[in-house]
């Protein structure tokens, strides 16, 4: 297959705009092709494949909120089952087919899904492995994990790394994800663990920061290709920006990725005082290039909220005395779900959704804040073309920014920011950059070797149509979406990393699962069967 | 005015779905377009006249014959016109609807009204059960519109209603009320347990004695002034509700104060 005439922007090819022929065999960028078709670009631009560094597609957590929303199901745009596609629904939290379908179509076509805990892995692979046409990874929860803490709390940070290592390839995951620190453990005894130093209930003198920076190390010694991706304590309250603060001070040295950093960026003292503290938060992180962060944007609108982060949940129900789920996965972590409406007329949820927009456009460097809206949390992520059209355009912003109230401008820098992203950015934020944070080089460029994932929108002058809507989405050299239709729908890879790890741990961890856990641990671990097209990548090396 | 006439032919083995039975979807047809309308028998499709005899001229006012109780979603989302059944109907009469009227001489099944946001809907027989709720999973319930069934009602009358009037002339059954937001109803001949159920605001008036929850908590007696404005509206529809002193006096509960709520729930207790 050849495209040729569009304006291509690969940013880690540095071109930007370049009209230029891009050929495809086998799946993959060539120098030459001969034969096959051949699409005439004209007029068109050209994007590397979209990739969503953190997002919640499958597993116990979505498919609980997929449950406690049956009145979404039935305002939802419904997928009625056809030659090349099955049936399904959007919304706020779509079913597995459904989710496939809308992230191919408006051009993404690999994802991250950020949270799994072992014991619901294989549910999270077997519904990752019912999302169609997209590659997917997925991370496990770590933070809380109670065998882990124990560890960390007795100093054993060696056994604690082979007990990390032997979980991820029990998982089947990539990566590992922190959410809340000790915060989830604590919530089993119904408190939480907000600041790094606090004491966490049930532990003698482990501390959440003690966590971060045990859990930041192993990730780093195991040479995992994604750094400890992690949501900090006190997600969400007013006054956490120095929590997230001390977080970054203790992972100076170290490779990390901040997750959705917008909910940890408030100052003021209570809700009524609550205003956006992006200013100093980018700051800081412009002068630490250990880091990464998605922006976790908020869009006004209904939505669902699900994390691992049990307490966090249930105050969120108090606050909005709506639905509440919850989910206590024995001794590996909790989780959350309330259904929640993002108002522009809300004080809280207009700093919310000014501080996302505001990170991307502080943070100077595109290679390391990413778009993303921790989908659902902050708005499910079929909405991510509304987020750049208010990236790409100011006078577009400007007009959003009219209708909060003037209370909610006291709180926000928004107003002040005249920064307009380039296509080139857009192109670095949605896919160059994410792809190169999750350690996969063959994703999020158009180069040739690489996987022939790419999107080719038509350019017209509304923005968040055009990403709405491209006019062919290429997935591993097939064309998938042409024209709105879908055309294909392949399966994906999955990845994987299998990090070394000495194999007595085993006799270890058999014990600890026999007095405390209710299922055997033979059935513990993923089988790697149960895996649609595993590729295990290499873990770096490490001295 | 034009009435469109719709008589079933035979009666029905499996449900049909008729949300296309309203003014809205077929006031502006010819008849010859009314007879193609597409309906599902179960999960065939079916033109109207192969179920119905068609008579009259389509415009504001529907009128449906025969035993529909397997018919449902008659009237959905309606906003103007006038439908008159002669017969039973199914499930979801009147849901979501916005405007106009729905007169049924027979019996209803569930879910009447529900979530409707505004018209008025009569059942001279009986109803089943959730007329004017939430459907599962949603917020709120009949945000405005009246709804009155003259026999007797099912289980949940109004769970999660905002606003708008149910009138039930015979028994009600369990949960009438059930997370009551606000609106009112009016149970002519009482309701059985747990009505008013974590009801946070609104209004429930019996005129029989009722078995109280636990967590409703006596007031006062006494005869609310705002019940003259609402005993002169029921009138209009043939709706007796007493008011005066010297024939009595309502027992005023508020609850439910396990939501807690500030719903108020009036029992009349005749002089």
């Amino acid at each position: 297959m050849r495209i040729i005439g569009g304006k291509v922007y690969d940013p880690a090819s540095g071109l930007d705009g370049v009209v230029k022929e891009i050929c495809i065999a086998d799946g993959r960028i060539v120098a030459e092709a001969a034969g096959g078709r051949t699409i005439d670009a004209t007029g068109m631009i050209v994007f590397p494949g979209g990739v969503d560094v953190h997002t919640h597609v499958a597993g116990g957590a979505i498919n609980f909120a997929r449950a406690m929303t049956p009145e979404d199901h039935r305002r939802t745009q419904a997928f009625i089952r056809t030659q090349t596609g099955r049936s399904g629904l959007g919304g706020m939290a779509p079913t597995t087919f459904a989710t496939g379908y809308l992230y191919a179509g408006m051009g993404w076509t690999t994802l991250n899904e950020a949270a799994v805990p072992i014991l619901s892995a294989k549910h999270t692979h077997e519904e990752l492995r019912d999302v169609p046409i997209v590659d997917k990874s997925c991370l496990v929860l770590m933070a809380n994990n109670e065998i882990v803490l124990d560890l960390l709390e007795a100093g054993e940070i060696e056994r604690a790394k082979q007990v990390v290592a032997w979980q991820i390839w029990a998982s089947k995951a990539y990566g590992v994800k922190a959410v809340n620190p000790g915060g989830v453990a604590a919530w089993k005894w119904g408190k939480d663990a907000k600041q790094l130093d606090d004491p966490i209930e049930g532990y003698n003198k482990l501390t959440p920061g003690a966590i971060v920076s045990g859990l930041a190390q192993i990730v780093e010694e195991l040479g995992l290709p994604h750094p400890l991706h992690l949501h900090c304590n006190n997600l969400g309250a007013p006054g956490n920006i120095s929590t997230t603060l001390e977080t970054m001070r203790r992972l100076e040295g170290r490779r990390a990725h901040m997750a959705h950093l917008q909910y940890h960026a408030y100052g003021g003292d209570d809700w009524s005082t609550m205003r956006s503290e992006t200013v100093a938060l980018a700051e800081y992180f412009n002068a630490h290039p250990n880091m990464t962060t998605d922006a976790g944007a908020v869009l006004f609108g209904d939505t669902v909220t699900i994390t691992a982060d049990g307490p966090w949940q249930h105050l969120l129900y108090k606050l909005t005395g709506r639905k509440w789920g919850n989910l206590d996965v024995e001794n590996e972590t909790g989780c959350g779900i309330v259904p929640y409406t993002y108002r522009p007329s809300n004080l809280v949820n207009a700093v919310q959704w000014a501080a996302g927009l505001e990170l991307l456009l502080l943070i100077d460097d595109p290679w390391r804040v990413f778009l993303s809206t921790d989908h659902p949390n902050g708005a499910c992520f079929w909405r991510y073309p509304e987020i750049i059209q208010l990236l790409m355009c100011a006078d577009f912003r400007r007009d959003c920014i009219a209708k909060l109230s003037p209370q909610a401008l006291q709180r926000i820098t928004l107003p002040e920011l005249d920064r307009e992203y380039t296509l080139y950015e857009i192109a670095t934020i949605t896919s160059a950059g994410p792809a190169r944070a999750l350690g996969l080089p063959q994703k999020g460029q158009l180069g040739v070797g690489a996987d022939a994932d790419l999107v080719i929108y038509e350019e017209e002058a509304d923005i968040a149509r055009m990403f709405g809507h491209p006019r062919y989405v290429i997935k591993g050299g097939e064309i998938v979406i042409e024209d709105g239709e879908i055309r294909a729908t392949p399966h994906g890879r999955e990845f994987l990393v299998q990090p070394g790890y000495d194999e007595t741990i085993e006799g270890f961890l058999r014990p600890l699962f026999e007095d405390c856990y209710t299922m055997s641990f033979e059935n513990y671990p993923v089988e790697l069967e149960r895996i649609e097209q595993p590729e295990i990548r290499d873990c770096i090396a490490v001295e | 005015m034009s009435i469109l006439t719709l008589t079933l032919k035979d009666q029905l083995a499996v449900p049909l779905e008729a949300e296309a039975l309203s003014p809205d979807a077929l006031g502006h047809l010819s008849l010859d377009e009314v007879r193609a309308v597409p309906l599902y028998l179960g999960k065939r499709r079916r033109r109207i006249d192969e179920l119905f005899d068609v008579a009259g001229q389509p415009g504001d006012e529907l009128h449906l014959r025969g035993d529909l109780h397997r018919v449902k979603w008659i009237g959905r989302g309606m906003t103007r016109g006038r439908i008159t059944v002669d017969g039973n109907v199914g499930m979801h009469l009147g849901a979501h609807m916005k405007g106009g009227e729905i007169e049924v001489r027979g019996d209803a099944g569930d879910w009447i009204g529900a979530e409707m946001t505004g018209g008025f809907i009569r059942v001279r027989g009986n109803a089943g059960g959730q007329a004017g709720a939430a459907y599962r999973g949603s917020m709120a319930g009949m945000r405005n519109g009246t709804i009155i069934i003259e026999g007797s009602a099912g289980l949940e009358i109004g769970m999660r209603m905002r606003r708008g009037t149910i009138v039930i002339g015979g028994p009600a059954k369990d949960f009438a009320g059930l997370q009551m937001k606000g609106g009112t109803i009016v149970l002519l001949r009482g309701a059985e347990i747990r009505t008013g159920a974590w009801m946070v605001r609104g209004t429930i008036i019996s005129l029989a004695p009722l078995p109280l929850l636990p967590t409703f908590a006596f007031a006062c007696s006494q005869n609310p002034v705002f019940l003259n404005l609402y005993a002169k509206r029921l009138k209009a529809w043939g709706i007796s509700l007493p008011y005066a002193p010297h024939e009595g006096c309502y027992d005023c509960y508020s609850g439910d104060a396990s939501a807690p709520g500030k719903g108020e729930l009036l029992v009349w207790r005749p002089a």
